[in-house]
């Protein structure tokens, strides 16, 4: 944005070098990239404007922190599983036999400045990758943005978020301590729980037995090149449809399915994005100076015998472990000989398996509810969508009792409980919790629903307290504006939709005719229970009441009522 | 002040309404100004303070500059580790924040905040443009002589090579990956009759009459430590726990009678859920527990499952005393130790 210089104002020579040199450079440029129209369409594209939108800008900065320290991780690390006794600085260690991977990795810790610092932030921005990843899914989730356009995009997050939980597995077990070597000895055991073919991935991977030779060398290359591409190659293709299909906008006055109100790339988003980079890095630079993380000097040397009670994964996985605590042992059954070792095979494959099936799919799941094929770029507010809103906290509270009984030594621990009875009640909690978390989250959505209706047909409350000649006391109702009215007016009313009728004209039963009851019946399990939204009939006859019973009183007491102030 | 209330019916039947709906009172033309929008004053302070912050961020780097250069890294010294770790990580974080706090800062006080509005265009393809792109490929089918109908041969040899193309890099690399496929190595472990009981990490042997009732011993087979190759596999699969238990406790299960010696009995140490060592021993009840997830096995009672994930007991490894007092082996585990698998009882 070179101001062209014009004869009113003297540029001093250096600003107008300055511009010479800017205007030869992009012109530079232009002539061979086009980068002209390509910055015309970007400089001022409107961004909408919420804190919520910056929970997947977490994401991405936090996996740029990850590049930036994982490169210079690599500079130290020796991804080796050969044998070594350790002759380094750290007295508890000494003459201790340990792998190559691990030695390295107290040498870096120890020995090389800001190598402990680099460990520490590398490992923090691991897990806030991970958790602003899950967090940006669950606003999307209850906002409802994965509707058309975006269920494709939803689908290449989703594929993010599975190939974060596998770089935070591949990185956490590089180390090769007593910690995630025992980590990878139950996923061994969970891939050996696979029918037919489990003895043999599990002898695939670890190259022969476990924990063979091969495997920390095999990990490395995934976790510093095929996951980090496959993951930048992923976050590409999410930016380009954020872009294609133009952001999402909260409802609000003027805000349509049609355009997106907001702030425009540059200059504001460029300050405040690329700012918000700086804070994440800053953020995640303290957490790794200040909190102790994965002290594998203090674990030791991954050894088969020995283990610690109290031990946890990094919380990504603990919803797996709990599910490999919880799942009662009688599960396993032999058939014809054959071992099928359903007590793992259930909680480490299938359950996993179904519930990122479910998420994987939601977007579609919903629309056979909807039977809507139109774009959505405003957004649901979470009430609004009280089905929806139920099902995600149920799942939440589901995947929460896992990772509670994923860490049940230490719950028991804390509040004195038998660890045998908590895994018990967990139990039962599992089933239990998320069906009555998803009614009493649908009962709390239309709740809410039914304070906005109240809202928009009585005004809201001013707390002023008024007096009538009569006695009465009233409180004074302050209308709306036409803007806080249209945001609690404007949602969609989405009602069960009838999928088709059952029998063609000569009665005879169509096709697919099962499919579409299932359609109408899980239609009917979104949108019977409704609250709708007020309409401007209902308003003018609320409002008549009032004006009706103040009409009234003025009638029966034609005195001033300004006078009777509380 | 009831007025108030009867004011609203003829303020809202003017406005926000038509056909019986609500109409979009639109993007607000009145912006609310900031106090840097009015006050030069406090525009001016803004700009001090964004200057201040990017000043931080120059004090930090500084500062973990210093830090690095000052550091200790003979690594035995904990304390400076710490302390480098410290002045580093806190240099950065302020050089980072101070940029970024700065910049977001400039943005929310002096950046202009009005709300602009830019047209969507539905992402469907004009109709037009749909036929153009259906004639382009129209036309470069009838260009390849593999039109609709036509040509059946090439199109289908050209999928199935495609298909299968893949297959000689896949099989190779996939067939190489298990090394040699010895999977019934899965099924035994280095226990022979007359190895060892020996003591973990050390290798000392164990004598029956060091074994007193309640202790507890870990246990790996003699000659472990001198292998050369496959140490830490064989180790995973043959420790032992060696406990003693008083003989009256003791509940010898049908067909083992001979396989303990005087109330010592020796269990193989990896759960049978998942693989975890089941270390942990409460001497009191002679309970076994997995700290992984939690698996009970009751150790007089031939290691039962008495609660958890787990199905089955732990093996027991059969034990007696040789000439010289040692406690040895009688023989391997006799079905294969640690986690369920398919083929495992075959």
């Amino acid at each position: 944005m070179t101001t062209p210089p014009t004869g009113t104002v003297s540029a001093s020579p250096s600003t107008s070098r300055l511009n010479r040199a800017a205007g030869g450079t992009a012109n530079y440029l232009d002539e061979r990239t086009s980068i002209g129209a390509f910055t015309k369409f970007m400089a001022r594209k409107i961004f909408p404007d919420h804190w919520s939108f910056m929970l997947g800008e977490i994401a991405l900065y936090s996996f740029v922190v990850l590049l930036l320290s994982g490169v210079i991780l690599t500079a130290f690390f020796v991804p080796s599983m050969d044998i070594v006794h350790y002759e380094g600085g750290l007295e508890q260690l000494k003459g201790q036999e340990m792998s190559k991977a691990f030695e390295s990795t107290v040498h870096m810790s120890f020995e090389v400045p800001g190598g402990l610092l680099m460990r520490q932030i590398h490992h923090w921005a691991a897990l806030i990758f991970t958790a602003s990843i899950v967090t940006h899914m669950a606003r999307i989730f209850f906002t409802g943005a994965f509707r058309k356009p975006r269920e494709l995009n939803w689908l290449v997050g989703f594929t993010l978020m599975i190939m974060s939980l596998a770089a935070g597995f591949t990185g956490y077990s590089l180390p090769d301590d007593v910690l995630s070597g025992n980590g990878l000895r139950i996923i061994d055991g969970v891939i050996k729980s696979i029918p037919l073919i489990g003895e043999y991935i599990s002898y695939g991977l670890f190259g022969g037995e476990f924990p063979g030779e091969v495997l920390i060398p095999r990990m490395f290359t995934a976790h510093i090149l095929l996951i980090p591409g496959i993951i930048l190659a992923l976050v590409a293709l999410h930016l380009f449809l954020v872009f294609l299909h133009k952001h999402t906008q909260y409802p609000g006055p003027g805000r349509t399915d049609k355009n997106v109100v907001g702030l425009p790339l540059f200059p504001v988003y460029t300050a405040k994005a690329g700012g918000f980079f700086f804070v994440v890095f800053g953020v995640i630079a303290l957490l790794g100076a200040v909190f102790q993380i994965n002290p594998v000097w203090n674990y030791g040397p991954y050894d088969p015998s020995p283990v610690s009670a109290g031990t946890q994964p990094d919380w990504y996985m603990l919803f797996i472990d709990g599910g490999l605590r919880i799942m009662p042992g009688l599960f396993e059954v032999v058939i014809g000989g054959y071992t099928l070792s359903l007590n793992v095979l259930i909680p480490a494959v299938v359950l996993p398996g179904l519930f990122f099936g479910f998420l994987a799919l939601y977007p579609w799941i919903e629309a056979w509810a909807t039977g809507d094929r139109g774009e959505k770029h405003v957004l649901d507010r979470p009430r609004n969508a009280p089905v929806r809103t139920g099902l995600g906290v149920a799942l939440i509270t589901f995947y929460v009792v896992l990772v509670l009984e994923g860490s049940n030594d230490i719950v028991a621990n804390l509040f004195r409980l038998s660890i045998n009875d908590l895994t018990i009640m967990f139990r039962f909690a599992v089933f239990l919790l998320p069906i009555a978390a998803f009614w009493i989250t649908k009962r709390i959505a239309m709740g809410l629903q039914r304070k906005d209706h109240e809202l928009v047909l009585h005004g809201a409350e001013t707390g002023r307290i008024v007096r009538f000649e009569s006695g009465e006391y009233i409180e004074v109702h302050e209308p709306l504006t036409d803007e806080e009215r249209w945001v609690l007016v404007s949602y969609e009313n989405l009602k069960p939709h009838e999928f088709g009728v059952e029998t063609n004209d000569f009665g005879v039963r169509r096709k697919g005719a099962r499919w579409r009851r299932f359609k109408t019946a899980w239609s009917r399990f979104y949108f019977e229970d409704r609250v709708e939204p007020v309409t401007p009939a209902e308003l003018a006859e609320a409002h008549e009441h009032h004006a009706a019973e103040v009409e009234a009183k003025k009638n029966a007491e034609p005195r001033d009522h300004g006078a009777s102030h509380a | 002040m009831s007025t108030d209330n009867g004011s609203i019916a003829s303020e809202t039947h003017g406005s926000g309404v038509a056909d019986g709906e609500f109409v979009d009172p639109g993007v607000p033309a009145a912006h609310r100004p900031r106090r840097a929008d009015v006050d030069p004053k406090a525009a001016r302070k803004a700009e001090v303070q964004v200057a201040a912050m990017f000043g931080v961020s120059i004090l930090g780097t500084v500062l973990a500059i210093y830090g690095y250069v000052t550091s200790d890294a003979s690594g035995d010294d904990l304390a400076a580790v710490q302390r480098t770790t410290m002045l580093m990580g806190i240099g950065i974080c302020l050089a980072m924040l101070g940029v970024g706090v700065g910049a977001i800062h400039w943005a929310k006080t002096l950046m202009r905040d009005h709300d602009m509005v830019e047209e969507r265009h539905a992402l469907r393809s004009s109709d037009e443009a749909r036929a153009g792109a259906i004639e382009k490929l129209k036309d470069g089918a009838t260009d390849s002589g593999v039109g609709v109908g036509r040509r059946g041969l090439l199109k289908g040899s050209v999928l199935a090579a495609l298909l299968i193309a893949p297959l000689s890099v896949l099989v190779p690399a996939v067939g190489n990956l298990g090394g040699d496929w010895n999977v019934s190595n899965f099924k035994h472990t280095m226990w022979r009759k007359g190895t060892r009981l020996t003591k973990d990490p050390d290798g000392t042997p164990i004598k029956a009459s060091d074994v007193t009732i309640g202790s507890v011993f870990h246990v790996i087979p003699e000659g472990l430590n001198e292998l050369e190759h496959g140490k830490i596999e064989e180790k995973a699969k043959a420790v032992v726990l060696l406990v003693r238990l008083d003989p009256r406790d003791l509940n010898i299960q049908p067909g083992r009678e001979d396989w303990s010696f005087d109330g010592i009995i020796a269990y193989s140490k990896i759960c049978t859920h998942v693989g975890c060592p089941v270390a942990l021993y409460e001497q009191q009840t002679h309970h076994l527990l997995c700290p992984c997830h939690q698996s009970t096995f009751d150790v007089a009672n031939g290691a039962k499952v008495i609660f958890g994930p787990a199905k089955r007991p732990l093996p027991q490894l059969p034990i007696m005393v040789d000439d010289e007092g040692y406690i040895v082996a009688k023989d391997d585990f006799n079905e294969p130790i640690g986690p369920s698998f398919w083929e495992r009882l075959k």
